[in-house]
C-alpha cells in the first residue's frame, strides 16, 4: 500500500481529532450548537453550561487521553514484543484491574465512605500489581525475557479470570450488574478530579512515548541487533513497559475495560505510515483518541437517552475492522 | 594496542557450547575468517567478540580497552554485527531497514547525506534494486545482502568526524549463506575492499575454499578450540581438515605448487 507521508498524515489526523472532539461537545441529549461557544466563554444559560463543563467537557477530554494512550501503549507493546498482535493486556494490567473492580463492586459495594475514590484507585493498583508480579516472573538477572513474559501473562492472564469469574457468580445482583458494566468502559464515570489526576499522566505518557521511537524501531530488528545498534536494550525494555503499562491502569482504572483501540489503531496506521516509531506514535495518538473521542459520542447518542457500553462498543466494531485487515493481508504473505 | 582481540577466552565450560581457552585477534585492515565443523562454538565465539555473551574467563578488548568499558554507542560507531538470523515481522522497506544501521550516529537520517551512505552501503552488499522493496517480502539471499548493508553503513565513517576507517570493526556470521555463487564471491570482495580501507573484518564461513580465496587469516575452531589460526594456505591443510571434519579433504595444487582448491569426500 501507498504510504503517506508525515507531512500529509499528522495534520489530516489533527483535522480528524479537531472534527471528532468539536463534534462530540456539539451533540448529545441536550444538542448544543452555537450555545456551546457561548457556554466555553463562559456566557449563556446554565443547562448549556452544565451540560458542557460538568458532564461533555470532561467526557471528551478523557475519551481523547485514553484513546491516545492506549493506542500508543499498544504501538509499543507491539514493538516490544515484535508481534503486531500484542497490546497492553498481555502482561496483565486489565486483569489484574478487573479483579480489583470485581472485590470492590461484590465484596466491598461502591456505596461507602471510601466512595468514588476507592473504584479507581483499587483498578489502577490491580492493574499496576499484576503486571509487576507477571514482569518479575519473566525476570532473571535484570533481563526481562520477553517469551516467558508472554507466557507468564497467560498464565496469570487466566488465573486472574478464573477467581473474578468466581466473585462474579457469588455475587448479589446490584454488584454483578455494576461491575459488568464497569468490564465494558464507561467514559461517563470520571468527574474532574479524578480527571486532575490520571490527566497529566495520561498526557505527559502520550508525549513521552514518542521520543523511545528509534530505540523501539531498532528493537524491532532483535534485541542482539538493537544492542549492536548501542541501544541500552534492558533499561529500553523496562522504560517502555512502564509507561504503556501505567497509561493502561491508569485508562481501565477511570473508564473500565476498553477493547481494540490499542490493537487496531497501530495496526490500521501501519499500513500508510509504514512501521517506523517516530510517525507511528504521535499518528497512533491522534487516532486513536479521534476515535475513542467518536465511538463514545456513538455509545451516549445512539440509543439517547440510555447509554452503550464504550468498550463494548470499540470491540463489536473493531473485531470485524481487525479481522477484514486480517483476510485482506492474508493472501499477501510477509506483507503483515 | 589496535584490533579486537580475544584473551583466554572461556565460556560456558563443559557444555556443547563450551569455547576453551580461545586467543584470536582481529587486526585492523585484515580479512579473517573462522571457519569449523556445525557446533564448533563459530557463532558463540562471534557473540563472545560481539559482547553479547559474556566469557567465564577472559577478556574481549578492543583497541585496548576492554568490551565492557566502551559506552555502547561508542563502541556501535566502530562495529557492525550482522548476525545469522534475523526476523522482522513489519513492514519496513529496505532502504529503512539499513537506515536503522546509522542509528549510533544520531543524525538525521532523511538528510541527503545520510541517504547517500545508505545507497552506498545497499550497492557495495549488491542489493542497490532492492532498495524500495518491503523487507519482509525478500528472499533468504536478498535478506543477507541487505543486512550486510545495514552492518557497512553503521561503520561507514561519518562526514562530521573522521574519515579514517582503521579502529572499526565488522563481525559476520555466515554472510554468505543462502547467497548465489556470484552473490558469495560478490560480498567477499566488498569485505576484501573494507579490509584493504583498514576494517578488521571478521567473518564466519562453512567453505574452505572460500576462505582460501579470499581470507588473510583463517582460524580453525573445533569443539571450542582453536585447532589453527594463520595464513589459509597453512591452516587449511588437508590432513588436517580431514581429521576437523571427521571426512577425506583432498588438496588440490596449481602447477606452482601453491594450493588452489580443497575437495571434500573423494574415497581413493
Amino acid at each position: 500500500m501507498l504510504r503517506l507521508p508525515a507531512a500529509l498524515l499528522l495534520p489530516a489526523l489533527v483535522v480528524l481529532l479537531t472534527a471528532a472532539v468539536a463534534l462530540a461537545l456539539t451533540l448529545g441529549t441536550v444538542s448544543l450548537g452555537p450555545a456551546l461557544w457561548q457556554a466555553l466563554a463562559g456566557r449563556g444559560d446554565d443547562v448549556a453550561a452544565t451540560a458542557l463543563l460538568e458532564l461533555r467537557l470532561p467526557r471528551v477530554l478523557l475519551a481523547v487521553l485514553i484513546g491516545a494512550a492506549l493506542a500508543e501503549s499498544g504501538a509499543t507493546m507491539q514493538a516490544l514484543f515484535r508481534n503486531p498482535l500484542a497490546e497492553p493486556g498481555l502482561v496483565g494490567v486489565s486483569a489484574g484491574s478487573a479483579l480489583a473492580a470485581a472485590i470492590v463492586y461484590t465484596r466491598i459495594g461502591v456505596d461507602n465512605p471510601a466512595g468514588p475514590w476507592l473504584l479507581p484507585l483499587a483498578a489502577f493498583a490491580g492493574g499496576l500489581a499484576t503486571a509487576a508480579l507477571v514482569i518479575r516472573l519473566a525476570s532473571t538477572d535484570g533481563q526481562t525475557r520477553l517469551v516467558t513474559l508472554l507466557l507468564a501473562g497467560t498464565a496469570v492472564n487466566a488465573f486472574v479470570a478464573a477467581i473474578v469469574g468466581l466473585l462474579a457468580t457469588r455475587a448479589d445482583d446490584p454488584g454483578l450488574r455494576g461491575f459488568t458494566l464497569w468490564m465494558y468502559g464507561n467514559l461517563g464515570r470520571a468527574g474532574w478530579p479524578e480527571i486532575a489526576i490520571a490527566g497529566p499522566v495520561l498526557l505527559l505518557i502520550a508525549l513521552w512515548l514518542p521520543r523511545e521511537a528509534r530505540g523501539l524501531d531498532a528493537l524491532l530488528l532483535g534485541e542482539a541487533e538493537a544492542r549492536h545498534l548501542g541501544i541500552d536494550v534492558e533499561r529500553l525494555k523496562r522504560r517502555t513497559l512502564l509507561l504503556a503499562v501505567l497509561a493502561t491502569a491508569a485508562a481501565v482504572s477511570l473508564a473500565g475495560i476498553i477493547g481494540f483501540v490499542g490493537l487496531i489503531v497501530p495496526h490500521a496506521l501501519r499500513l500508510v505510515a509504514g512501521p517506523g516509531h517516530r510517525l507511528l506514535l504521535p499518528a497512533s495518538a491522534l487516532l486513536g483518541a479521534s476515535l475513542l473521542t467518536l465511538a463514545d459520542l456513538a455509545a451516549r447518542t445512539v440509543a439517547s437517552p440510555a447509554e452503550w457500553p464504550v468498550g463494548a462498543l470499540t470491540s463489536a466494531l473493531g473485531a470485524p475492522f481487525f479481522l477484514a485487515l486480517l483476510l485482506r493481508l492474508r493472501d499477501r504473505a510477509g506483507l503483515t | 594496542m589496535t584490533g579486537l582481540v580475544a584473551h583466554a577466552l572461556a565460556f560456558a565450560p563443559g557444555t556443547p557450547r563450551r569455547i576453551e581457552g580461545v586467543n584470536l585477534g582481529v587486526a585492523p585492515g585484515e580479512l579473517h575468517v573462522l571457519l569449523g565443523p556445525n557446533g564448533a562454538g563459530k557463532s558463540t565465539l562471534l557473540g563472545l567478540l560481539a559482547g553479547d555473551l559474556h566469557p567465564a574467563r577472559g577478556e574481549v578488548v578492543l583497541d585496548g580497552r576492554s568490551l565492557a568499558d566502551w559506552p555502547p554507542m561508542a563502541l556501535a560507531r566502530r562495529r557492525a554485527v550482522m548476525m545469522q538470523r534475523e526476523s522482522l515481522p513489519f513492514p519496513f522497506t529496505v532502504r529503512e531497514v539499513v537506515g536503522l544501521g546509522r542509528l549510533p550516529w544520531q543524525r538525521d537520517d532523511a538528510s541527503p547525506a545520510e541517504q547517500r551512505k545508505v545507497m552506498l552501503a545497499l550497492e557495495q552488499a549488491g542489493a542497490a534494486a532492492l532498495a524500495d522493496r518491503r523487507y519482509p517480502a525478500l528472499s533468504g539471499g536478498e535478506r543477507a545482502r541487505v543486512q550486510l548493508a545495514r552492518a557497512l553503513v553503521q561503520i561507514a565513517a561519518d562526514d562530521a568526524g573522521d574519515q579514517d576507517p582503521t579502529g572499526r570493526y565488522l563481525l559476520l556470521d555466515e554472510p554468505t549463506a543462502s547467497l548465489d555463487f556470484a552473490f558469495q564471491h560478490h560480498s567477499l570482495i566488498t569485505m576484501r575492499r573494507l579490509a584493504d580501507r583498514g576494517v578488521g573484518v571478521l567473518a564466519i564461513l562453512q567453505d574452505p575454499n572460500l576462505a582460501l580465496r579470499h581470507a588473510d587469516v583463517v582460524s580453525l575452531l573445533d569443539r571450542g578450540r582453536l585447532v589453527a589460526s594463520g595464513p589459509p594456505a597453512d591452516v587449511l591443510d588437508a590432513e588436517r581438515l580431514s581429521a576437523v571434519y571427521g571426512l577425506p579433504i583432498e588438496a588440490l595444487s596449481r602447477p606452482d605448487g601453491s594450493l588452489a582448491q580443497l575437495i571434500a569426500g573423494s574415497e581413493r
